[in-house]
């Protein structure tokens, strides 16, 4: 493990590691131009397919796969959408690719769009996002300096425009179709699917929605072949026909109360355990970690201290953090790779608050269970925590949590999913604390402490 | 045959496209919903309609382990679709081969029960003063699919109420549920798009942009479209409860489209009008002037009673002296020069009150001659809906027709077959005065149009007989004025401007002192009997073949029973 070189943040540290020259020196856009030359766009779908690449966006679809489904001989325009908006909380990830390496986010981009077809990618950034706005903007202008972009591109028929869409702070624009309408100037109100963007997404024509290290990952594929990027990673479960294997390198956000809060990039399947120890630099005042979040709020929260079931000493945080890993001890996913961890000092009664107002606050209120369920969950966690729980609470809060959300089929988009899932896995892990926080009736220290807007 | 299965209930779709609210209908059984309209785009968004789904394969049922939203979900043949009802399906039909651990019926009935407790959250309750209490959606919903109790305990949301919303609308922000019909009216619809969401999650709000308020045609349309009682008509509100009201089907007399209406009447006052679906016709909507251009008819300055010329003035007479000396005047007029008396048919006539009159006078003297009153037209056809700038966008899904009135073509028709040709109002103004009898039958719901068909001044003609509703110039010259009932007073039967003809029946009465049309061609032409439209229906459809399907229409005694609203 620990001779593992990052690739994808391999350039991160260098000088000027967001400049052209410099991405050229280091061997940057032959990938592209050798495609280009010898490729067909189906050669590189066939390619980014047999890789095993799913995308890194958080639910995991596998990306080739996602191309395919594109309509066959499509008279055109077919839309790439980069998905920037990079708003799970403790996720950051994408920002570092942006702000450091955006050729390599570029060049990804520039393959995709050859594979799939597309001669228009929007990259969607959110808003907060400045300096990864500016660094993106100078590279692709510089891309259309070097007549890397714009018409016939190397003297071929290929033509790639590429445009930075800003977007306007909200959480649900990190949601395909809440980008697609988004970036065609509307509310961002998640779309009923079917159609999928594949069929019909922006501007009504087939579109591909695709993560930023999904594209920096293609770069290096077809930079480096499927060996290397299958030589990493956890290959598929045998025992669930459904899982599809966790290839590849992966970003990894830790965040929370850890020493060493940072963005490292390992193969998939490394340990929850090893990423906060080794890599975190272990959990900050000496203290214990008492939950962690292993991929994003949205995923829910696993137990430090739960044993794992048939494995001798190890606890669910000896989780391997690949696609399959978190799903064993009852999260959602993987999500987004954001680590997050709570020490043993922290009520779970304020963590989870914080967790409700973020999804009441983020909700698009499209839909009724989730409009008014986030709502409801959050005005009881705030009663709860200026020591007014009742024990009924508990009870009310599991079923909301239980009964919103695309995999019960209550909402149309799977925000809900995500602000049922961490109410759910913590009342379940940690009922005993909740019960004795309701038992005691003393407001929480921070009960008086008001969130503030960022800007 | 496609065939899918509604709580086991099969239902032969044939090549139609439906999706499972509409299947579940054909199937008898009712999918609750808010969001969708069949008039508007489909959203998905209340999740009301949630339902169970599967299919029925080799004679065995698969289901899929989630709920689906009835309304966006199209059907295919083999599917089963099993709703929170399926308890209450006919015992008699044969259950589905349903996997032996599958309770059918569980899933969908607890989501819709979730999604009531959850709509209701942060609604006030305040049904005890809500004008929609009694046709309320979410009470009806609440009552049959709901849980008896809430398990809030915290305080709700009480967003502002927004009166000013609109000079016609208000919003009482609190009760919405956010189903966007109102939005999508106004943007698919009318195309004006003055509605829209504001703020997110549960402090979402309807509202318009600051300093655009709902002002378009079309605006009432929110209200019927509204499932509770978040937007209500000013002109409705706190008036009436609803229960109190009877609703006959009615049809707008405000412009030559004709659209099919409810008229909610209480103790024969008409208190509010509202779109009849009727996709033959306007479909699903009705303009603003067709629905509250009704208080003509209850307004102070109404002719109620008959009045006689008296000196400069003129005074209230009673129908039994005034119809002996009516009659003479006009038999007088006929004997001496009958080709000298004109008859004038307003377009606000039914079918049956320009026959019946029309026939009186001819039968008097075939040389009378009968007059299209004049046909008041307002502006331009007015098609929706607009584009940003207020241009028309095709295809139109709403014409506000310029011609106002609503039977002009079924006039002209009375008029082809009674004397062979339409003359126009303009054709007998330059004589005007020389006449020695006009008799002006129906009125105009507005003095104005009167007025200005008379622009230039006119000696009265010997005698001059004036039905209408208010004292227009014409009638101040008149010897007799007579008061007319209007449409909502009135079996009849009106031509639209395409020629769809419709039946309707009356849903108020007129005032104490108003004689009928049909009655008073009765009088005239010493006819005996009963003057009720089916008597004139029959003579119609004998003397018009085109008209001969009128003889078997059904007239529902009295104003009409309250209808559910159709446009749910």
């Amino acid at each position: 493990m620990a001779s593992f070189e990052p690739t994808l943040l391999a350039r991160v540290d260098k000088p000027n590691s967001h400049r052209l020259e410099g991405y050229r020196a280091d061997g940057g856009y032959a990938a592209f131009e050798r495609a280009l030359k010898d490729k067909q766009p189906v050669d590189v779908v066939t390619q980014v397919k047999d890789s095993g690449l799913r995308g890194r966006g958080g639910a995991g679809f596998p990306t080739g796969l996602k191309w395919t489904f594109l309509p066959k001989d499509h008279p055109g325009p077919i839309y790439l959408c980069i998905n920037a908006d990079e708003s799970e909380p403790c996720t950051y990830n994408n920002r570092i690719l942006m702000e450091k390496d955006p050729h390599q986010v570029l060049e990804g981009i520039m393959l995709s769009c050859y594979a799939i077809k597309s001669p228009v990618a929007y990259f969607y950034i959110r808003y907060e996002y400045g300096t990864a706005y500016r660094t993106l903007q100078a590279a692709i202008d510089e891309l259309y300096d070097a007549k890397l972009l714009g018409k016939n591109i190397n003297g071929t028929n290929f033509s790639l425009d590429i445009y930075l869409h800003r977007g306007a702070g909200a959480y649900i624009c990190g949601e395909e179709t809440g980008l697609i309408e988004s970036l065609e100037g509307k509310r961002a109100w998640p779309r009923i699917k079917p159609p999928f963007p594949a069929i019909e997404g922006a501007f009504r024509k087939p579109t591909i929605v695709n993560n930023v290290e999904t594209m920096a990952c293609v770069t290096q594929i077809l930079r480096r072949g499927n060996d290397w990027f299958k030589s990493l990673g956890v290959p598929p479960d045998p025992k669930n026909p459904r899982d599809a294997g966790s290839y590849g390198p992966k970003l990894y956000t830790i965040a929370g109360h850890v020493n060493e809060p940072k963005c490292v990039e390992l193969p998939m399947g490394v340990t929850c355990r090893d990423l906060v120890e080794k890599h975190g630099g272990g959990v900050w005042k000496g203290r214990k970690a008492k939950t962690v979040n292993p991929g994003g709020l949205s995923m829910g929260f696993l137990d430090c201290n739960s044993p794992l079931k048939g494995e001798d000493g190890k606890t669910e945080y000896d989780i391997p953090l690949d696609f399959n890993g978190p799903g064993k001890v009852g999260c959602l996913g993987l999500g987004t790779a954001a680590v997050t961890v709570v020490d043993d000092q922290t009520s779970m009664v304020d963590v989870l608050h914080n967790v409700c107002q973020f999804f009441s606050h983020e909700s698009c209120g499209q839909c009724t269970p989730c409009r008014e369920g986030t709502g409801w969950m959050l005005k009881i966690l705030e009663r709860m925590r200026r020591g007014k729980g009742r024990k009924d609470d508990l009870d009310v809060l599991v079923d909301v949590a239980d009964r919103i959300g695309i995999i019960p089929g209550t909402t149309i988009c799977g925000l809900s999913d995500g602000a049922g899932w961490p109410v759910k896995t913590a009342i379940r892990k940690f009922r005993a604390e909740f019960e004795a926080a309701i038992e005691a009736k003393t407001a929480s220290k921070y009960a008086k402490l008001q969130m503030v807007g960022a800007h | 045959m496609p065939t899918v299965y509604v709580n086991d209930k099969p239902v032969e779709i044939g090549t139609r496209k439906l999706n499972c609210v509409q299947v579940a209908e054909l199937a008898g059984t009712l999918v609750p919903h808010y969001c969708y309209h069949p008039g508007l785009s489909v959203v998905a968004s209340c999740r009301m309609c949630l339902v169970e789904m599967g299919t029925l394969k080799d004679g065995k049922v698969t289901m899929i382990p989630k709920v689906f939203p009835g309304c966006q979900t199209p059907v295919k043949d083999g599917d089963v679709i099993v709703t929170g009802d399926y308890e209450k399906r006919d015992p008699l039909t044969p259950k589905l081969a349903y996997d032996a651990a599958y309770k059918p019926g569980d899933r969908a009935k607890k989501s819709q029960a979730d999604t009531l407790e959850g709509l209701l959250l942060n609604h006030p309750l305040d049904c005890p003063v809500c004008d929609k209490a009694g046709e309320c959606k979410l009470q009806d919903y609440s009552y049959q699919f709901g849980r008896s109790q809430s398990r809030l305990v915290d305080e709700k949301n009480t967003p502002p109420n927004k009166p000013e919303l609109s000079s016609k609308i208000t919003l009482f922000t609190d009760r919405c549920i956010l189903c966007t019909r109102c939005v999508r009216f106004t943007r698919e619809i009318s195309g004006t798009a003055e509605l829209q969401v504001v703020g997110r999650g549960h402090h979402e709000e309807i509202d318009v942009f600051p300093g655009r308020p709902l002002e378009n045609k079309l605006s009432g349309n929110v209200v019927d479209l509204c499932p509770v009682g978040a937007l209500g008509s000013k002109d409705f509100l706190y008036t009436q409860r609803v229960w109190y009201l009877k609703t006959a089907d009615n049809v707008c007399p405000g412009c030559s489209t004709g659209c099919s209406i409810h008229t909610d009447v209480n103790k024969d006052v008409v208190q509010r009008i509202r779109a009849r679906e009727n996709l033959d016709n306007q479909g699903y909507w009705i303009c603003d002037e067709g629905r509250w251009g009704y208080h003509y008819v209850r307004s102070p300055e109404r002719i109620v009673r008959p009045l006689v010329k008296d000196g400069a003035g003129r005074k209230p007479v009673a129908w039994t002296e005034l119809l002996p000396k009516l009659k003479y005047a006009v038999d007088e007029a006929v004997l001496m020069s009958p080709k000298r008396v004109v008859v004038v048919l307003s377009p606000f006539l039914t079918i049956e009150e320009a026959f019946a009159t029309g026939s009186a006078f001819k039968k008097m003297s075939p040389f009378v001659r009968l007059v299209l009153g004049p046909v008041p037209v307002v502006g331009e056809d007015d098609s929706y809906p607009k584009d940003v700038k207020g241009n028309p966008v095709s295809p139109a899904k709403f014409i506000i027709r310029a011609e106002k009135c609503p039977n002009r073509k079924g006039v002209e028709a009375v008029l082809a077959k009674l004397q062979g040709e339409v003359i126009p109002f303009s054709a007998v103004l330059p004589e005007f005065g020389s006449l020695a009898a006009v008799w002006f039958a129906g009125g105009y719901p507005n003095a104005e149009w009167v007025n200005e068909a008379l622009k230039a001044p006119h000696s009265p003609p010997a005698l001059l007989v004036v039905q209408d509703f208010f004292l227009t110039k014409l009638a101040e010259a008149a010897t007799y004025i007579l008061p007319a009932t209007a449409a909502f007073e009135k079996d009849g039967t009106f031509v639209n401007h395409a020629g769809y003809v419709q039946p309707f029946p009356r849903a108020a009465k007129a005032p104490a002192e108003a004689r009928g049309e049909l009655q008073l061609a009765f009088d005239l032409g010493n006819r005996k009997g009963l003057a009720t439209v089916s008597t004139i229906r029959k003579d119609v459809a004998k003397a018009m073949p085109e008209y001969a399907a009128l003889a078997d229409v059904k007239v529902p005694v009295g104003a009409g029973k309250r209808m559910e609203l159709q446009t749910v």
